[in-house]
């Protein structure tokens, strides 16, 4: 009598077992209409705004050395901005280091225009009342790149080695909640309240790290890139704040956007 | 100080699909700064349309509109080669035309 209720207990847990593999496979609800909601917004995005003040300011001679940024070169040579984006984080030889975007940009806008980094880092994010340069020039970069297939490269020594320090930094665990990238962009179907948070480690989902970026951000209508991203990361995870345009964040983008080479980007995006 | 508009327009046989996109604060006048200070009320209050300097929309908005809006409607016999110029003005003072010419269905 007492094992053929153990075997009936037994039994049960089996029958149960299979429960959180089905809710694996049915796509999240709410998930599934955040997305139609993005879809119909993505038609008439704002960023589209900042593409095109990103590309008066590209144009336009400032700084004070008087000069346009049409002489900088993004990885394809001095004043090619089509696919540039799609191509980077990539190591470049004057800077004999590997630059995301917006790191380039900044670069091209100290050694072109003459600004200062100190000038630049000062306040390098978008609040409700200002759009810093450097987030509507990267905005109009990555415009440039739309329909593009994204293919960070990793034949330079260099590059490789800033994809392992990438690496590093994503499974790094420290801070005061012992947090690392990992704890929640590691593993599968973790969320954050209702926003599913897509696994990195994986190339399927590791293009939702450069999808949709930079940025328009419905929720108070601002415009972010992914250094700003990037540097909110670490303060959630309670880290000090990494440097703006710093080789750090430039290690943690290679590492993202080559596990995300061969998906087609789609250009700036809109969050909610 | 007026940034420009991003305005398109898709011709569906005489029939102009028109979106506009517009740079602008929107502050509803109940919103505080950082200092506790009311920021003051700053909002598009009129919209105008014209196709070839006749007004074919036109309106007046509230401060019930979000930051950079998208307005979208449709305007009956357009065609192609027409010149499509929308106006704002907010409660300010402050102004923005932009234009357009409508061009044929791909």
């Amino acid at each position: 009598m007492r094992h053929a209720l153990v075997l009936g207990i037994v039994a049960a847990i089996a029958a149960a077992a299979p429960w959180p593999q089905a809710t694996a496979q049915v796509p999240d609800p709410t998930a599934a209409e955040f997305d139609k909601f993005r879809e119909i917004m993505e038609q008439d995005n704002p960023a589209e705004l900042f593409e095109m003040k990103g590309e008066e300011l590209w144009r336009a001679r400032r700084g004070p050395k008087n000069a346009s940024l049409e002489q900088c070169d993004l990885g394809l040579g001095p004043g090619v901005v089509k696919g540039a984006y799609a191509r980077m984080p990539r190591y470049f030889a004057d800077a004999d280091r590997v630059m995301d975007a917006e790191a380039r940009i900044v670069h091209c806008m100290i050694t072109l225009q003459g600004f200062t980094y100190a000038a630049l880092a000062k306040q390098p994010f978008s609040s409700l009342t200002r759009t810093p340069d450097p987030v509507s020039l990267v905005t109009y970069v990555a415009a440039q790149s739309r329909g593009m297939k994204i293919s960070a490269p990793q034949s330079h020594p260099k590059e490789r080695a800033t994809y392992e320090t990438g690496k590093a930094i994503f499974f790094y665990r420290a801070g005061a909640f012992d947090f690392s990238c990992a704890s929640c962009h590691g593993s599968d179907d973790k969320r954050i309240r209702t926003q599913p948070l897509p696994n990195f480690t994986k190339p399927q989902q590791a293009i939702r790290a450069v999808q949709g970026w930079p940025g328009y951000r419905m929720t108070g209508g601002v415009m972010h890139s992914l250094q700003w991203r990037m540097n909110d990361c670490f303060r959630q995870q309670r880290f000090p704040e990494p440097g703006y345009a710093s080789e750090t964040v430039s290690a943690l983008l290679a590492y993202l956007t080559v596990n995300a080479n061969g998906h087609v980007y789609r250009g700036p995006g809109i969050k909610r | 100080m007026a940034e420009p508009m991003k305005i398109r327009a898709t011709l569906q046989g005489d029939v102009a699909d028109v979106r506009v996109l517009m740079a602008h604060p929107m502050e509803t006048g109940q919103r505080k700064d950082a200092a506790g200070k009311l920021v003051p009320l700053h909002f598009i209050q009129t919209i105008t349309a014209q196709l070839n300097g006749k007004t074919v929309f036109a309106a007046d908005m509230s401060q019930a509109v979000s930051r950079n809006p998208v307005f979208a409607f449709k305007v009956k016999g357009a065609k192609a080669g027409d010149k499509l110029s929308i106006t704002w003005q907010d409660n300010t003072g402050d102004k923005r035309t932009d234009e357009l010419v409508i061009r044929a269905a791909p």
